[in-house]
């Protein structure tokens, strides 16, 4: 891919997250902006460093706005008026370890993005709690999300939860369900431009309502709630259409980028149902990364770039 | 019928031996870097794996229990799981050389790999009966086996990458190694 193409793509990317954002500064407060001139700046002067240390160019590495849409996805994903040095540690080991440790953009096994923000959720989990939507009455600083309710009910089934939470909207998050629907049209847009592939989000949102309906149950106590309920929650719009589909970071072919869709899909209910996070977005990503290598050696590579060396000593 | 899935799973995913407790990690390293042979070694491992927690099982309560004899646990599961491998290796050389030719030598390997040792001993402090063991130990080696694969084949596909001087080889493996670590501790907490 040529250095105008990636810009055109990432710009295209930008553009899409709008919808998403504003309605995130809507519902959640100015933070969300904040965070990303912070990611942002902390992100171009850690890539100026990086290249810098490797001896590479650096401004046409800068201009193709990867570093952009890396660090903003970082910032979109972290909650509102995140703290400065989790933003910088963060966007540092997102750049650092999960991109130019393996080469820079197109060489990296993990997506950069996801390697930062679960670097920081791991480390800090009990600064990255969400504020409540504008419009909730909660007195704490951080209420308890859609997710977080749901998890910690006590034998309540699913309508008596959502009628005692304020976390809980119309068919979502309160609040949260609006940007996700953002997210959905920034996605849908992507889609129109083809810059990606309908197979991961498609399959990765099929693959969390399989599992939301096979513990539905009709909505007991124990059940996982509905499919609608589980899509328009967290962050799982802008995880289908702007995370899961970076290219680099998924299987080649189209076979298997169903199944990488699957695969995270299934993870994230599996995390949301059972797991200690209330939302798994980031490690589901970081496995579907994971296992893409494998997947393309069993289902097939179309793209030849990615075929492999004969020998390899181990 | 539940609690068997709930041990299976977390041997698999959230106690994996390699990622979350760090066990076994010789053969993650050294033998991932072709997929055939980590697939191999995976396999063998397996085999040996579940028939010696089987069989250390039965060894703690039925001899080393009754005979006051506990303070040779570790010493004894070693000889058991020593004999095993060559038990192993002998039968697979008579009945498929084939097998025999694709295993060679890896069996001998599994000799010192800490996971045998180490799902022989946990086991026994979870206080499992017979069956519960076999699955637990079924479940680590399916998750050992699962992790070699899959880390076999970021690694053949790591070949091409042009990493940085300083990241090439050892380092570029183990920091490989932590960030899958890090994407299975988003298993943490399930089955709890």
């Amino acid at each position: 891919m040529t250095a105008p193409d990636t810009r055109r793509i990432m710009c295209a990317v930008l553009v899409a997250l709008l919808p998403g954002v504003l309605l995130q500064c809507y519902w959640f407060g100015l933070g969300t902006l904040t965070n990303l001139g912070l990611a942002v700046g902390f992100g171009i002067a850690a890539e100026f460093l990086l290249l810098r240390c490797r001896a590479r160019p650096v401004l046409p590495a800068i201009a193709d706005g990867t570093v952009v849409v890396t660090c903003s996805l970082i910032a979109i994903a972290l909650p509102p008026g995140t703290a400065w040095p989790i933003l910088l540690i963060a966007s540092v080991t997102a750049l650092g370890l999960g991109k130019h440790a393996y080469g820079g953009t197109g060489y990296n096994l993990f997506n950069p993005a996801m390697v930062g923000y679960a670097v920081v959720l791991v480390s800090f989990p009990a600064a990255l709690g969400w504020p409540p939507a504008t419009g909730l009455e909660i007195d704490a600083a951080t209420g308890p999300t859609l997710l977080e309710s749901f998890k910690y009910r006590s034998a309540q089934t699913v309508a008596e939860v959502w009628q005692a939470e304020a976390g809980f909207g119309r068919f979502g998050g309160f609040g949260v369900e609006w940007v996700n629907l953002g997210y959905l049209v920034g996605g849908l847009l992507l889609l129109a431009w083809r810059i990606i592939d309908w197979r991961v989000p498609v399959a990765m949102l099929i693959g969390m309502a399989v599992i939301a309906m096979l513990g539905y149950d009709g909505g007991s106590s124990a059940s996982l709630g509905s499919p609608v309920m589980h899509w328009f929650s967290g962050a799982t719009m802008l995880t289908a259409f702007f995370i899961a589909t970076d290219p680099v970071t998924c299987p080649s072919s189209g076979r298997g980028r169903l199944l990488f869709g699957a695969l995270i899909g299934t993870v994230i209910m599996m995390i949301r149902s059972w797991g200690g996070y209330p939302d798994g977005v980031a490690f589901a990503v970081l496995l579907g990364n994971a296992v893409a290598p494998l997947i393309d050696r069993y289902i097939g590579i179309v793209d030849t770039q990615r075929r492999l060396p004969p020998d390899s000593v181990g | 019928m539940l609690d068997l899935g709930l041990i299976f799973v977390a041997a698999v995913l959230v106690n994996n031996f390699v990622l979350t407790q760090f066990l076994g990690l010789c053969p993650f390293v050294g033998v991932t870097g072709r997929l055939d042979n980590a697939l191999a070694m995976g396999a063998a491992t397996a085999f040996v794996l579940t028939l010696s927690a089987a069989v250390t099982h039965l060894l703690e309560h039925l001899v080393l229990v009754p005979l006051d004899l506990e303070y040779l646990r570790v010493l004894t599961f070693i000889v058991i799981i020593a004999s095993l491998v060559q038990l192993t290796q002998v039968t697979v050389r008579a009945i498929s050389p084939l097998l025999h030719q694709v295993l060679g030598i890896y069996l001998p390997l599994i000799t010192t790999n800490c996971a045998v040792l180490g799902v022989a001993l946990l086991s026994l402090g979870q206080g499992f009966d017979f069956v519960d063991t076999l699955v637990y130990a079924f479940g680590a080696s399916i998750g050992f086996t699962l992790v070699m694969v899959v880390f076999a084949a970021m690694r053949e596909q790591l070949v091409e990458a042009q990493l940085p001087v300083a990241f090439r080889g050892a380092p570029i493996v183990l920091l490989s190694a932590g960030l899958l670590s890090l994407a299975f501790m988003g298993f943490r907490g399930i089955g709890s």
